[in-house]
Protein backbone atom coordinates (compact mmCIF):
# COMPACT_ATOMS: atom_id res chain seq x y z
CA UNK A 1 0.00 0.00 0.00
CA UNK A 2 2.73 2.47 0.92
CA UNK A 3 4.79 1.50 -2.13
CA UNK A 4 1.73 2.22 -4.30
CA UNK A 5 1.27 5.51 -2.47
CA UNK A 6 4.87 6.48 -3.17
CA UNK A 7 4.41 5.63 -6.87
CA UNK A 8 1.24 7.72 -7.22
CA UNK A 9 2.72 10.59 -5.22
CA UNK A 10 5.85 10.53 -7.36
CA UNK A 11 3.77 10.55 -10.53
CA UNK A 12 1.68 13.53 -9.40
CA UNK A 13 4.71 15.50 -8.26
CA UNK A 14 6.56 14.72 -11.49
CA UNK A 15 3.60 16.07 -13.47
CA UNK A 16 3.67 19.16 -11.26
CA UNK A 17 7.41 19.68 -11.72
CA UNK A 18 7.01 19.43 -15.49
CA UNK A 19 3.81 21.47 -15.87
CA UNK A 20 4.27 23.90 -12.93
CA UNK A 21 0.53 24.57 -12.76
CA UNK A 22 0.41 24.84 -8.97
CA UNK A 23 3.53 26.96 -8.81
CA UNK A 24 2.61 29.29 -11.67
CA UNK A 25 -1.13 29.54 -11.07
CA UNK A 26 -2.26 28.41 -7.62
CA UNK A 27 0.48 30.14 -5.60
CA UNK A 28 -0.07 33.49 -7.40
CA UNK A 29 -3.80 33.02 -6.83
CA UNK A 30 -3.18 32.71 -3.08
CA UNK A 31 -1.08 35.89 -3.22
CA UNK A 32 -3.95 37.68 -4.99
CA UNK A 33 -6.34 36.60 -2.24
CA UNK A 34 -3.97 37.93 0.43
CA UNK A 35 -3.67 41.27 -1.39
CA UNK A 36 -7.44 41.48 -1.84
CA UNK A 37 -7.97 40.95 1.90
CA UNK A 38 -5.57 43.81 2.48
CA UNK A 39 -7.58 46.05 0.18
CA UNK A 40 -10.87 44.99 1.79
CA UNK A 41 -9.69 45.68 5.35
CA UNK A 42 -7.66 48.80 4.64
CA UNK A 43 -3.98 49.58 5.19
CA UNK A 44 -4.18 49.79 8.98
CA UNK A 45 -1.75 47.28 10.50
CA UNK A 46 -3.67 47.36 13.77
CA UNK A 47 -6.52 45.72 11.87
CA UNK A 48 -4.47 43.48 9.58
CA UNK A 49 -1.97 41.98 12.03
CA UNK A 50 -4.58 40.45 14.42
CA UNK A 51 -6.55 39.10 11.45
CA UNK A 52 -3.46 37.69 9.73
CA UNK A 53 -3.91 34.09 10.92
CA UNK A 54 -7.54 33.86 9.79
CA UNK A 55 -6.89 35.50 6.44
CA UNK A 56 -3.91 33.23 5.84
CA UNK A 57 -5.98 30.11 6.40
CA UNK A 58 -8.90 31.31 4.29
CA UNK A 59 -6.41 31.90 1.47
CA UNK A 60 -5.02 28.38 1.99
CA UNK A 61 -8.52 26.89 1.95
CA UNK A 62 -9.41 28.57 -1.32
CA UNK A 63 -6.11 27.52 -2.87
CA UNK A 64 -6.62 23.96 -1.66
CA UNK A 65 -9.81 23.77 -3.76
CA UNK A 66 -7.74 24.65 -6.84
CA UNK A 67 -4.97 22.22 -5.94
CA UNK A 68 -7.47 19.37 -5.55
CA UNK A 69 -9.20 20.25 -8.80
CA UNK A 70 -5.82 20.18 -10.52
CA UNK A 71 -5.03 16.82 -8.92
CA UNK A 72 -8.14 15.28 -10.51
CA UNK A 73 -7.93 17.22 -13.78
CA UNK A 74 -4.68 15.31 -14.30
CA UNK A 75 -6.57 12.03 -13.95
CA UNK A 76 -9.51 12.93 -16.17
CA UNK A 77 -7.37 13.79 -19.22
CA UNK A 78 -6.81 10.97 -21.73
CA UNK A 79 -8.80 8.51 -19.57
CA UNK A 80 -5.90 8.36 -17.13
CA UNK A 81 -8.46 7.33 -14.53
CA UNK A 82 -9.08 4.04 -16.34
CA UNK A 83 -5.36 3.50 -16.50
CA UNK A 84 -5.12 4.05 -12.77
CA UNK A 85 -7.90 1.53 -12.12
CA UNK A 86 -6.38 -1.04 -14.46
CA UNK A 87 -2.92 -0.58 -12.95
CA UNK A 88 -3.83 -2.89 -10.07
CA UNK A 89 -2.64 -0.41 -7.47
CA UNK A 90 -4.30 -0.55 -4.09
CA UNK A 91 -7.08 2.11 -3.93
CA UNK A 92 -5.94 3.05 -0.44
CA UNK A 93 -2.44 3.53 -1.82
CA UNK A 94 -3.75 5.74 -4.63
CA UNK A 95 -5.62 7.81 -2.06
CA UNK A 96 -2.61 8.21 0.20
CA UNK A 97 -0.35 9.01 -2.75
CA UNK A 98 -2.61 11.74 -4.05
CA UNK A 99 -2.99 13.15 -0.53
CA UNK A 100 0.80 13.22 -0.13
CA UNK A 101 1.26 15.04 -3.44
CA UNK A 102 -1.35 17.70 -2.62
CA UNK A 103 0.12 17.96 0.88
CA UNK A 104 3.59 18.69 -0.54
CA UNK A 105 2.20 21.31 -2.94
CA UNK A 106 0.15 23.02 -0.26
CA UNK A 107 3.06 23.12 2.19
CA UNK A 108 5.19 24.92 -0.40
CA UNK A 109 2.30 27.31 -1.01
CA UNK A 110 1.94 27.93 2.73
CA UNK A 111 5.64 28.68 3.11
CA UNK A 112 5.42 31.34 0.39
CA UNK A 113 2.17 32.68 1.80
CA UNK A 114 3.60 32.94 5.33
CA UNK A 115 6.20 35.41 4.14
CA UNK A 116 3.58 37.32 2.16
CA UNK A 117 1.46 37.63 5.31
CA UNK A 118 4.45 38.71 7.42
CA UNK A 119 5.39 41.28 4.81
CA UNK A 120 1.99 42.67 3.91
CA UNK A 121 0.11 42.41 7.22
CA UNK A 122 3.03 42.96 9.56
CA UNK A 123 2.46 39.65 11.38
CA UNK A 124 5.31 38.68 13.70
CA UNK A 125 6.48 35.17 12.96
CA UNK A 126 7.22 33.68 16.36
CA UNK A 127 7.23 30.15 17.72
CA UNK A 128 8.12 28.58 14.39
CA UNK A 129 7.67 25.10 15.88
CA UNK A 130 4.03 25.68 16.72
CA UNK A 131 3.41 27.39 13.38
CA UNK A 132 4.95 24.51 11.50
CA UNK A 133 3.32 21.72 13.52
CA UNK A 134 -0.17 23.17 13.21
CA UNK A 135 0.34 23.91 9.51
CA UNK A 136 1.41 20.33 8.79
CA UNK A 137 -1.45 18.75 10.79
CA UNK A 138 -4.02 21.12 9.27
CA UNK A 139 -2.76 20.52 5.76
CA UNK A 140 -2.89 16.73 6.13
CA UNK A 141 -6.56 17.09 7.08
CA UNK A 142 -7.27 19.50 4.23
CA UNK A 143 -5.53 17.30 1.66
CA UNK A 144 -7.38 14.19 2.87
CA UNK A 145 -10.87 15.74 2.69
CA UNK A 146 -9.91 17.45 -0.55
CA UNK A 147 -8.90 14.21 -2.27
CA UNK A 148 -11.93 12.36 -0.88
CA UNK A 149 -14.34 14.98 -2.22
CA UNK A 150 -12.30 15.40 -5.37
CA UNK A 151 -12.94 11.70 -6.02
CA UNK A 152 -16.63 12.08 -5.18
CA UNK A 153 -17.09 14.93 -7.63
CA UNK A 154 -14.58 13.88 -10.30
CA UNK A 155 -16.01 12.91 -13.64
CA UNK A 156 -19.14 14.97 -13.06
CA UNK A 157 -20.02 17.81 -15.37
CA UNK A 158 -20.68 20.05 -12.35
CA UNK A 159 -17.46 19.23 -10.49
CA UNK A 160 -16.08 22.79 -10.52
CA UNK A 161 -19.08 24.12 -8.63
CA UNK A 162 -19.81 21.05 -6.53
CA UNK A 163 -16.35 20.54 -5.03
CA UNK A 164 -16.15 23.87 -3.14
CA UNK A 165 -19.71 23.40 -1.86
CA UNK A 166 -18.83 19.99 -0.42
CA UNK A 167 -15.26 20.69 0.63
CA UNK A 168 -15.36 24.10 2.32
CA UNK A 169 -18.02 23.41 5.00
CA UNK A 170 -16.32 20.13 5.93
CA UNK A 171 -13.04 22.00 6.29
CA UNK A 172 -14.56 24.51 8.73
CA UNK A 173 -13.06 22.87 11.87
CA UNK A 174 -9.59 22.96 10.27
CA UNK A 175 -9.99 26.65 9.56
CA UNK A 176 -11.11 27.26 13.14
CA UNK A 177 -8.41 25.24 14.86
CA UNK A 178 -5.55 26.27 12.59
CA UNK A 179 -6.49 29.94 12.89
CA UNK A 180 -6.62 29.71 16.68
CA UNK A 181 -3.32 27.93 16.89
CA UNK A 182 -1.65 30.46 14.56
CA UNK A 183 -3.23 33.31 16.50
CA UNK A 184 -1.58 32.01 19.65
CA UNK A 185 1.86 31.75 18.10
CA UNK A 186 1.69 35.01 16.11
CA UNK A 187 0.64 36.96 19.17
CA UNK A 188 3.37 35.34 21.23
CA UNK A 189 0.89 33.76 23.64
CA UNK A 190 1.54 30.38 25.17
CA UNK A 191 -1.52 28.63 26.65
CA UNK A 192 -4.20 26.68 24.84
CA UNK A 193 -2.38 25.66 21.70
CA UNK A 194 -2.44 22.00 22.75
CA UNK A 195 -6.23 21.80 22.38
CA UNK A 196 -6.10 23.10 18.84
CA UNK A 197 -3.26 20.82 17.85
CA UNK A 198 -5.35 17.92 19.19
CA UNK A 199 -8.36 19.01 17.13
CA UNK A 200 -6.17 19.23 14.02
CA UNK A 201 -4.59 15.86 14.76
CA UNK A 202 -7.93 14.09 15.33
CA UNK A 203 -9.29 15.64 12.18
CA UNK A 204 -6.29 14.56 10.11
CA UNK A 205 -6.41 10.97 11.42
CA UNK A 206 -10.20 10.73 10.96
CA UNK A 207 -10.18 11.88 7.36
CA UNK A 208 -7.14 9.94 6.30
CA UNK A 209 -8.88 6.84 7.73
CA UNK A 210 -12.25 7.59 6.08
CA UNK A 211 -10.58 8.34 2.77
CA UNK A 212 -8.49 5.18 2.86
CA UNK A 213 -11.64 3.10 3.44
CA UNK A 214 -14.02 4.92 1.10
CA UNK A 215 -11.69 5.42 -1.85
CA UNK A 216 -12.05 1.83 -3.09
CA UNK A 217 -15.84 1.94 -3.67
CA UNK A 218 -15.48 5.40 -5.23
CA UNK A 219 -12.86 4.30 -7.73
CA UNK A 220 -14.51 1.07 -8.89
CA UNK A 221 -17.16 0.71 -11.61
CA UNK A 222 -17.29 4.11 -13.19
CA UNK B 1 -46.07 -6.34 -25.01
CA UNK B 2 -49.73 -5.56 -24.65
CA UNK B 3 -49.17 -5.20 -20.92
CA UNK B 4 -47.32 -1.98 -21.56
CA UNK B 5 -49.81 -0.53 -24.01
CA UNK B 6 -51.82 2.22 -22.40
CA UNK B 7 -55.43 1.32 -21.83
CA UNK B 8 -58.03 3.62 -20.40
CA UNK B 9 -56.95 3.18 -16.80
CA UNK B 10 -53.21 3.56 -17.20
CA UNK B 11 -51.65 6.98 -17.19
CA UNK B 12 -48.77 8.50 -19.04
CA UNK B 13 -45.40 8.69 -17.29
CA UNK B 14 -45.64 12.37 -16.67
CA UNK B 15 -49.10 12.13 -15.19
CA UNK B 16 -48.14 10.14 -12.12
CA UNK B 17 -45.73 12.66 -10.62
CA UNK B 18 -47.99 15.68 -10.10
CA UNK B 19 -50.51 13.43 -8.37
CA UNK B 20 -47.92 12.28 -5.83
CA UNK B 21 -46.56 15.73 -5.28
CA UNK B 22 -50.05 16.94 -4.66
CA UNK B 23 -50.49 14.31 -1.98
CA UNK B 24 -47.66 15.78 0.10
CA UNK B 25 -47.49 19.52 -0.43
CA UNK B 26 -44.48 20.09 1.82
CA UNK B 27 -42.26 18.07 -0.48
CA UNK B 28 -42.48 20.68 -3.21
CA UNK B 29 -38.85 20.63 -4.44
CA UNK B 30 -38.99 17.67 -6.80
CA UNK B 31 -35.49 16.41 -7.38
CA UNK B 32 -34.82 14.69 -10.65
CA UNK B 33 -32.90 11.63 -9.53
CA UNK B 34 -32.05 10.25 -12.90
CA UNK B 35 -32.65 10.40 -16.60
CA UNK B 36 -36.29 9.99 -17.52
CA UNK B 37 -36.36 7.51 -20.34
CA UNK B 38 -38.86 7.91 -23.16
CA UNK B 39 -41.21 10.53 -21.83
CA UNK B 40 -43.88 9.41 -24.30
CA UNK B 41 -43.93 5.74 -23.26
CA UNK B 42 -46.74 4.31 -21.19
CA UNK B 43 -46.30 2.35 -18.00
CA UNK B 44 -48.60 -0.01 -16.19
CA UNK B 45 -50.01 2.12 -13.43
CA UNK B 46 -51.89 0.21 -10.79
CA UNK B 47 -53.90 1.58 -7.92
CA UNK B 48 -51.14 0.79 -5.46
CA UNK B 49 -48.78 2.97 -7.49
CA UNK B 50 -50.91 6.08 -7.28
CA UNK B 51 -52.07 5.72 -3.69
CA UNK B 52 -49.79 5.48 -0.71
CA UNK B 53 -49.94 2.53 1.65
CA UNK B 54 -52.73 2.80 4.27
CA UNK B 55 -50.23 3.05 7.12
CA UNK B 56 -48.59 6.06 5.49
CA UNK B 57 -51.94 7.74 4.95
CA UNK B 58 -52.95 7.17 8.56
CA UNK B 59 -49.58 8.63 9.64
CA UNK B 60 -50.26 11.66 7.48
CA UNK B 61 -53.71 12.18 9.01
CA UNK B 62 -52.31 11.81 12.53
CA UNK B 63 -49.48 14.22 11.74
CA UNK B 64 -51.89 16.88 10.50
CA UNK B 65 -54.14 16.39 13.54
CA UNK B 66 -51.17 16.49 15.89
CA UNK B 67 -49.77 19.71 14.41
CA UNK B 68 -53.23 21.30 14.50
CA UNK B 69 -53.62 20.33 18.15
CA UNK B 70 -50.13 21.70 18.93
CA UNK B 71 -51.07 25.00 17.32
CA UNK B 72 -54.32 25.20 19.27
CA UNK B 73 -52.75 24.24 22.60
CA UNK B 74 -49.65 26.35 22.04
CA UNK B 75 -51.43 29.52 21.00
CA UNK B 76 -54.69 29.46 22.96
CA UNK B 77 -54.60 27.07 25.89
CA UNK B 78 -51.16 27.34 27.50
CA UNK B 79 -50.34 30.37 29.69
CA UNK B 80 -47.55 32.93 29.25
CA UNK B 81 -44.25 32.11 30.93
CA UNK B 82 -42.93 34.29 33.75
CA UNK B 83 -39.71 35.43 32.12
CA UNK B 84 -40.54 34.94 28.48
CA UNK B 85 -44.12 36.09 27.99
CA UNK B 86 -45.68 35.03 24.73
CA UNK B 87 -42.28 34.15 23.35
CA UNK B 88 -42.44 30.86 25.20
CA UNK B 89 -44.92 29.62 22.61
CA UNK B 90 -41.99 29.11 20.24
CA UNK B 91 -40.86 26.43 22.66
CA UNK B 92 -43.60 24.13 21.41
CA UNK B 93 -42.26 24.10 17.85
CA UNK B 94 -38.55 24.98 17.94
CA UNK B 95 -37.10 22.08 19.99
CA UNK B 96 -39.28 19.49 18.21
CA UNK B 97 -38.07 20.82 14.84
CA UNK B 98 -34.46 20.69 15.97
CA UNK B 99 -34.97 17.15 17.25
CA UNK B 100 -36.44 16.04 13.92
CA UNK B 101 -33.59 17.73 12.05
CA UNK B 102 -30.96 15.79 13.97
CA UNK B 103 -33.03 12.59 13.84
CA UNK B 104 -33.21 12.95 10.06
CA UNK B 105 -29.45 13.33 9.82
CA UNK B 106 -28.91 10.38 12.10
CA UNK B 107 -31.11 8.20 9.90
CA UNK B 108 -29.43 9.48 6.73
CA UNK B 109 -25.94 8.95 8.13
CA UNK B 110 -26.72 5.45 9.39
CA UNK B 111 -28.30 4.43 6.08
CA UNK B 112 -25.27 5.72 4.20
CA UNK B 113 -22.95 3.70 6.39
CA UNK B 114 -25.08 0.63 5.70
CA UNK B 115 -24.91 1.36 1.99
CA UNK B 116 -21.14 1.65 1.98
CA UNK B 117 -20.77 -1.69 3.72
CA UNK B 118 -21.00 -4.25 0.87
CA UNK B 119 -23.08 -6.80 2.82
CA UNK B 120 -25.91 -4.37 3.51
CA UNK B 121 -25.69 -2.50 0.21
CA UNK B 122 -29.24 -2.07 -1.01
CA UNK B 123 -31.13 0.45 -3.10
CA UNK B 124 -33.73 0.76 -0.36
CA UNK B 125 -31.15 1.99 2.15
CA UNK B 126 -29.96 4.60 -0.33
CA UNK B 127 -33.51 5.80 -0.98
CA UNK B 128 -34.05 6.12 2.75
CA UNK B 129 -30.86 8.18 3.12
CA UNK B 130 -31.95 10.55 0.36
CA UNK B 131 -35.50 10.91 1.65
CA UNK B 132 -34.34 11.48 5.21
CA UNK B 133 -31.73 14.08 4.22
CA UNK B 134 -34.36 16.00 2.25
CA UNK B 135 -36.70 16.12 5.23
CA UNK B 136 -33.71 17.02 7.42
CA UNK B 137 -32.84 20.05 5.32
CA UNK B 138 -36.41 21.35 5.56
CA UNK B 139 -36.46 20.96 9.33
CA UNK B 140 -32.98 22.45 9.78
CA UNK B 141 -34.11 25.49 7.83
CA UNK B 142 -37.19 25.80 10.04
CA UNK B 143 -35.03 25.34 13.16
CA UNK B 144 -32.72 28.16 12.11
CA UNK B 145 -35.64 30.48 11.30
CA UNK B 146 -37.54 29.82 14.53
CA UNK B 147 -34.29 30.06 16.49
CA UNK B 148 -33.59 33.47 14.99
CA UNK B 149 -37.10 34.64 15.87
CA UNK B 150 -36.44 33.45 19.43
CA UNK B 151 -33.00 35.06 19.54
CA UNK B 152 -34.00 38.56 18.50
CA UNK B 153 -36.18 39.42 21.54
CA UNK B 154 -34.23 37.19 23.96
CA UNK B 155 -30.63 38.21 23.24
CA UNK B 156 -31.26 41.26 21.06
CA UNK B 157 -29.61 39.75 17.97
CA UNK B 158 -30.86 37.61 15.10
CA UNK B 159 -27.73 35.54 15.13
CA UNK B 160 -25.11 34.59 17.71
CA UNK B 161 -21.95 32.58 17.10
CA UNK B 162 -23.06 29.98 19.56
CA UNK B 163 -21.80 26.37 19.15
CA UNK B 164 -25.26 24.96 18.59
CA UNK B 165 -26.24 27.64 16.08
CA UNK B 166 -22.97 27.50 14.20
CA UNK B 167 -23.07 23.71 14.02
CA UNK B 168 -26.66 23.75 12.80
CA UNK B 169 -25.88 26.33 10.14
CA UNK B 170 -22.87 24.34 8.90
CA UNK B 171 -24.95 21.18 8.88
CA UNK B 172 -27.52 22.97 6.74
CA UNK B 173 -24.87 23.95 4.18
CA UNK B 174 -23.31 20.47 4.24
CA UNK B 175 -26.61 18.83 3.43
CA UNK B 176 -27.41 21.32 0.69
CA UNK B 177 -24.17 20.10 -0.88
CA UNK B 178 -25.18 16.50 -0.34
CA UNK B 179 -28.57 17.01 -2.00
CA UNK B 180 -26.88 18.86 -4.87
CA UNK B 181 -24.63 15.82 -5.31
CA UNK B 182 -27.63 13.48 -5.34
CA UNK B 183 -29.28 15.55 -8.03
CA UNK B 184 -26.44 15.03 -10.47
CA UNK B 185 -27.72 12.46 -12.95
CA UNK B 186 -25.83 9.24 -13.56
CA UNK B 187 -25.86 5.53 -13.07
CA UNK B 188 -28.02 4.96 -9.95
CA UNK B 189 -25.46 2.79 -8.20
CA UNK B 190 -22.62 5.24 -8.79
CA UNK B 191 -24.77 8.14 -7.62
CA UNK B 192 -25.69 6.22 -4.47
CA UNK B 193 -22.11 5.25 -3.77
CA UNK B 194 -20.85 8.79 -4.19
CA UNK B 195 -23.61 10.16 -2.01
CA UNK B 196 -22.97 7.61 0.72
CA UNK B 197 -19.24 8.31 0.71
CA UNK B 198 -19.82 12.03 1.00
CA UNK B 199 -22.33 11.62 3.80
CA UNK B 200 -20.11 9.44 5.96
CA UNK B 201 -17.61 12.26 5.97
CA UNK B 202 -20.15 14.36 7.83
CA UNK B 203 -18.83 12.69 10.95
CA UNK B 204 -17.12 16.00 11.36
CA UNK B 205 -20.29 17.54 12.78
CA UNK B 206 -19.34 16.66 16.39
CA UNK B 207 -15.85 18.09 15.80
CA UNK B 208 -17.45 21.32 14.61
CA UNK B 209 -19.55 21.46 17.73
CA UNK B 210 -16.66 20.96 20.13
CA UNK B 211 -14.26 23.25 18.33
CA UNK B 212 -16.81 26.05 18.24
CA UNK B 213 -17.44 25.48 21.94
CA UNK B 214 -13.75 25.90 22.73
CA UNK B 215 -13.44 28.76 20.28
CA UNK B 216 -16.21 30.66 22.02
CA UNK B 217 -15.26 29.71 25.55
CA UNK B 218 -12.02 31.64 25.13
CA UNK B 219 -14.02 34.83 24.68
CA UNK B 220 -17.26 34.66 26.60
CA UNK B 221 -19.64 32.16 28.18
CA UNK B 222 -22.09 30.38 25.86
CA UNK B 223 -24.90 32.61 24.74
CA UNK B 224 -27.83 30.28 25.17
CA UNK B 225 -28.50 29.85 28.82
CA UNK B 226 -32.08 28.78 29.23
CA UNK B 227 -31.43 27.51 32.72
CA UNK B 228 -30.20 30.89 33.83
CA UNK B 229 -33.57 32.41 33.18
CA UNK B 230 -35.52 29.80 35.08
CA UNK B 231 -37.91 28.49 32.55
CA UNK B 232 -40.02 25.91 34.31
CA UNK B 233 -42.01 23.73 31.97
CA UNK B 234 -44.96 22.16 33.69
CA UNK B 235 -48.63 21.33 33.39
CA UNK B 236 -50.26 22.10 30.06
CA UNK B 237 -46.95 23.47 28.75
CA UNK B 238 -45.20 20.14 29.23
CA UNK B 239 -48.02 18.28 27.53
CA UNK B 240 -48.01 20.68 24.60
CA UNK B 241 -44.25 20.32 24.23
CA UNK B 242 -44.58 16.54 24.29
CA UNK B 243 -47.34 16.69 21.70
CA UNK B 244 -45.11 18.93 19.58
CA UNK B 245 -42.35 16.32 19.64
CA UNK B 246 -44.71 13.50 18.74
CA UNK B 247 -46.52 15.34 15.95
CA UNK B 248 -43.38 16.72 14.31
CA UNK B 249 -41.86 13.25 14.38
CA UNK B 250 -45.01 11.98 12.66
CA UNK B 251 -44.68 14.72 10.05
CA UNK B 252 -41.11 13.57 9.47
CA UNK B 253 -42.15 9.92 9.06
CA UNK B 254 -44.90 10.97 6.71
CA UNK B 255 -42.64 13.13 4.52
CA UNK B 256 -39.91 10.51 4.40
CA UNK B 257 -42.49 7.86 3.53
CA UNK B 258 -43.69 9.86 0.56
CA UNK B 259 -40.25 10.80 -0.69
CA UNK B 260 -39.18 7.17 -0.36
CA UNK B 261 -42.22 6.06 -2.34
CA UNK B 262 -41.50 8.63 -5.03
CA UNK B 263 -37.88 7.48 -5.28
CA UNK B 264 -39.03 3.86 -5.60
CA UNK B 265 -41.49 4.79 -8.34
CA UNK B 266 -38.76 6.65 -10.19
CA UNK B 267 -36.50 3.60 -10.03
CA UNK B 268 -39.32 1.37 -11.28
CA UNK B 269 -40.13 3.82 -14.01
CA UNK B 270 -36.60 3.94 -15.30
CA UNK B 271 -36.22 0.16 -15.25
CA UNK B 272 -39.59 -0.29 -16.98
CA UNK B 273 -38.53 2.23 -19.55
CA UNK B 274 -35.43 0.18 -20.23
CA UNK B 275 -37.43 -3.05 -20.54
CA UNK B 276 -39.82 -1.33 -22.88
CA UNK B 277 -37.06 -0.04 -25.10
CA UNK B 278 -35.41 -3.48 -25.17
CA UNK B 279 -38.70 -5.14 -26.11
CA UNK B 280 -39.26 -2.64 -28.90
CA UNK B 281 -35.80 -3.30 -30.31
CA UNK B 282 -36.46 -7.05 -30.15
CA UNK B 283 -39.71 -6.61 -31.99
CA UNK B 284 -37.98 -4.60 -34.65
CA UNK B 285 -35.46 -7.39 -35.03
CA UNK B 286 -38.21 -10.02 -35.33
CA UNK B 287 -40.11 -8.31 -38.12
Amino acid sequence: MFRDAALVCGKDLRIEVRSRVTLNQVVPFAAVVVILFGLALGPDRKVLAPAAAGLFWVAVLLSAVLAVQRSFAVESADDAREGLRLSGLDPAGIFLGKVAAVLAELLVLEAVLTFAVALLYGAHLQQAGLLGASAILATIGLAAIGILYGAVSSGLRVRETLLPLLFLPIAAPVLLAATKSWDISLSGGDGGAGTWLTVLGVFAILYVAIGTLAFGPLLEDR
Amino acid sequence: MTAFAGTGSSGAVGATDPAQVGASPATAPVLPTGPVPGAGTLLPVSRSHVRAAPALRVTGALAVLGVAATVWLGLFVTPDAVNFGNLVRLLYVHPPMAWVAFLAYGVAGLSSLLYLWPRTRDRRVDRLAGASAEAGVVFTGLTLVTGSIWGRPTWGVWWAWDPLLTTTALLFVLYLGYLALRRVPGDPETVAKRAAASLVAFLDVPIVYFSVTWWRSLHQPPTIDLAGRHLYVHGSMAWTLLLGFVSFTLVYVWLVGHRYRLARLRDEESSHGLELALAERRQEGAT
